[in-house]
Order: C-alpha cells, then structure tokens, then sequence
C-alpha cells in the first residue's frame, strides 16, 4: 500500500456540527435550510428511568420511551461529508448529547428573543464541556429586534463566543452560520496550539 | 410550506420495546462507531448467511453514516450500532475515519480546514 493510498485513508471522510436550542426554536428548520437531503430521523431508545441509554439488556421488556433526532447532510467534497444533527431540547435526554457531540467541530446554539431562558441550559453544557459554540439568534417575523450586543449580556455570553442573528429558512443565512462556527473552532484550536507552544 | 416538525414533537412515545430481538438482545458492540461515521463495503467480501435485519443494514450502508443507516432502516440507533459492529468484525463493512479522543491536533486542524473551504464553496 503506498503512502498516499494510507493517507487518503486515514484522513476524515465525515465530520459534524451540533444544532441545539429550545423546543421549537427552528432547528429542524436551518437543517432543512441547508441540508442536500430533506432531513433525516434517528432515534434512539431510552428506558423510563434511564441515565444509560439503550442499556436494556437486563429488562428487555421494560417500558421505554423513544427520542428522536434530525439530522441533515452536505457533501462539501468528494471525500468529505458534514453532517447536522438537531439535539433533542427537552433537558431528560440530554445524556444524549455527549453521544451527539462527541468528535463535532461545534455547536450553534438558536435562541428565540422571546424565550432566552431556554438556552441557558444548552449554553452551560457546551461550556462545561469545552466545544466551542457560537450564538445565533433566529429572527421570526414580528418579532421585535434587539441588538446582539444585548442579547449576550443578557445571556451573559463570555465575550469571545460569537453571536450572530440570522433567518433560519434562509440558505445563504444559515450557511453563513455554519462558516461561522467553523472558523470560531479553527481559531479556538489554533489559540490553543500557542498556548501550548508558550 | 409547512415547517419540518421538529424533534422534540414526537418525542416522547412510552412503548414496550423489542428491538432488541433483532440483536439477539445484545446492546453493545465493540467497535466504536460515532453518528456521522462513514461506512464502506469491504470489496471482495463475500457475505454469508446473515439474518433479515443485518442484511438490510449491509444493502443500504455503503457511502452512508450510521445515522443514515438508522433512519434509513428505521432501527433505532443503538441496535444499528450493534448489527453494523458485527458486520465490521465479520470483515464485510469498514469505517472511515472520523475525529474522536485519538485524532491527533494536527488531524482535527487539517478537518476543520477541509471543512471551512467545503462550506465557503458550498
């Protein structure tokens, strides 16, 4: 087997990006946005009492209840797939979210203006877990608009993590989020490579 | 045009599962196979007999991530993973590479490059 034959194959073939934000905040909809494939539905199984996932091997006939995720995809290369997986909101199945956020560039956290509450939540998470993350909020019509600069001091946003407004129905808009997170994690990588360096 | 539903939606739906019958009521694999992992038929593997669940995850996986394999199949995930797992040990399917704890720096960086010039172009 020759170098580049070992190369080509060692090199990612797929990688993703986190979509998350409270119940009905449009995150199925900028994965649609983009997606190459109308959005795709996984599920994953989850026992009544359950912090493991799918761990049924004990009970197998124990009740269970199901959580589903969205996903989407873009071909950005010949050898090179992202994939856009939707978290599931509500806060019980967030044992998911190591699953889904393990090995992902980053997140993109939608925030609806009228309900900041609920991103309080998946804002802690990502910050607790050290994957970069950027703010984006999704503009619904009629909705009165507010300045970013307001927005992350209301959510007390840590002054590096970008914020960002945008339409999620939008194509270009919710492409230029992608952009976004992907340069913010690049340049959290690079920062973190001179860090090590000094 | 009506907006996608969104997870949540449908989220919570108690049943009585048996989809683990399918795995013969295995719930873990050995092989570590993340969501968005790329799945390869193994050229020249000849299949053996294999059950209707694991052969319908081996005719659509080709070129797809596990994921897809899952909404594809309808198999909830965690039973893909397992069906998927047995078809990589027994030679059939490979991986692609994907990042996980391994994936040196200088790996992820050439990625998240690879990734930013796709999506700028996309």
């Amino acid at each position: 087997m020759d170098f580049e034959t070992t190369k080509a194959q060692r090199a990612a073939a797929s990688t993703k990006i986190v979509i998350a934000g409270g119940f009905g905040v449009g995150k199925s909809t900028l994965v649609g946005a983009v997606s190459e494939i109308d959005p795709l539905r996984t599920e994953a199984l989850v026992t009544n009492e359950s912090e493991g996932v799918d761990d049924l091997a004990a009970v197998p006939t124990k009740a269970t209840t199901t959580v589903a995720m969205d996903f989407g995809r873009l071909t950005l290369a010949e050898d090179l797939v992202l994939y856009l997986f939707g978290t599931p909101g509500q806060r019980r199945f967030w044992f998911m979210w190591d699953d889904l956020c393990r090995g992902a560039i980053g997140a993109i956290v939608l925030v609806d203006v009228a309900r900041l509450d609920e991103s309080f939540s998946p804002l802690d998470y990502f910050e607790s877990k050290g994957i970069p993350f950027i703010v984006a909020v999704n503009e619904f019509d009629g909705v009165p608009r507010y300045p970013v600069e307001e927005i992350a001091a209301a959510l007390a946003l840590p002054a590096e993590v970008p914020i960002i407004s945008l339409d999620a129905r939008d194509r270009e808009q919710a492409k230029g989020a992608l952009v976004k997170i992907t340069e913010y994690s690049l340049m959290r990588l690079r920062e973190s490579l001179t860090a090590n360096a000094n | 045009m009506t907006p996608p539903l969104e997870p949540e939606d449908e989220a919570y739906r108690p049943r009585l599962i048996r989809s683990y019958t399918l795995t013969a009521g295995r719930t873990a694999t050995n092989v570590d196979l993340a969501m968005e992992a790329t799945l390869r038929l193994q050229a020249g593997a000849e299949a053996p007999v294999l059950t209707p669940s694991a052969a319908q995850v081996l005719e659509v996986c080709d070129r797809r991530s596990v994921a897809e394999v899952s909404a594809l199949t309808k198999m909830p995930i965690g039973v893909t993973r397992v069906l998927l797992g047995d078809l990589i040990e027994q030679g059939l399917v490979r991986i692609q590479a994907t990042i996980n704890d391994k994936t040196s720096t200088d790996e992820r960086l050439e990625l998240i490059e690879r990734t930013l010039r796709g999506l700028r172009n996309y």
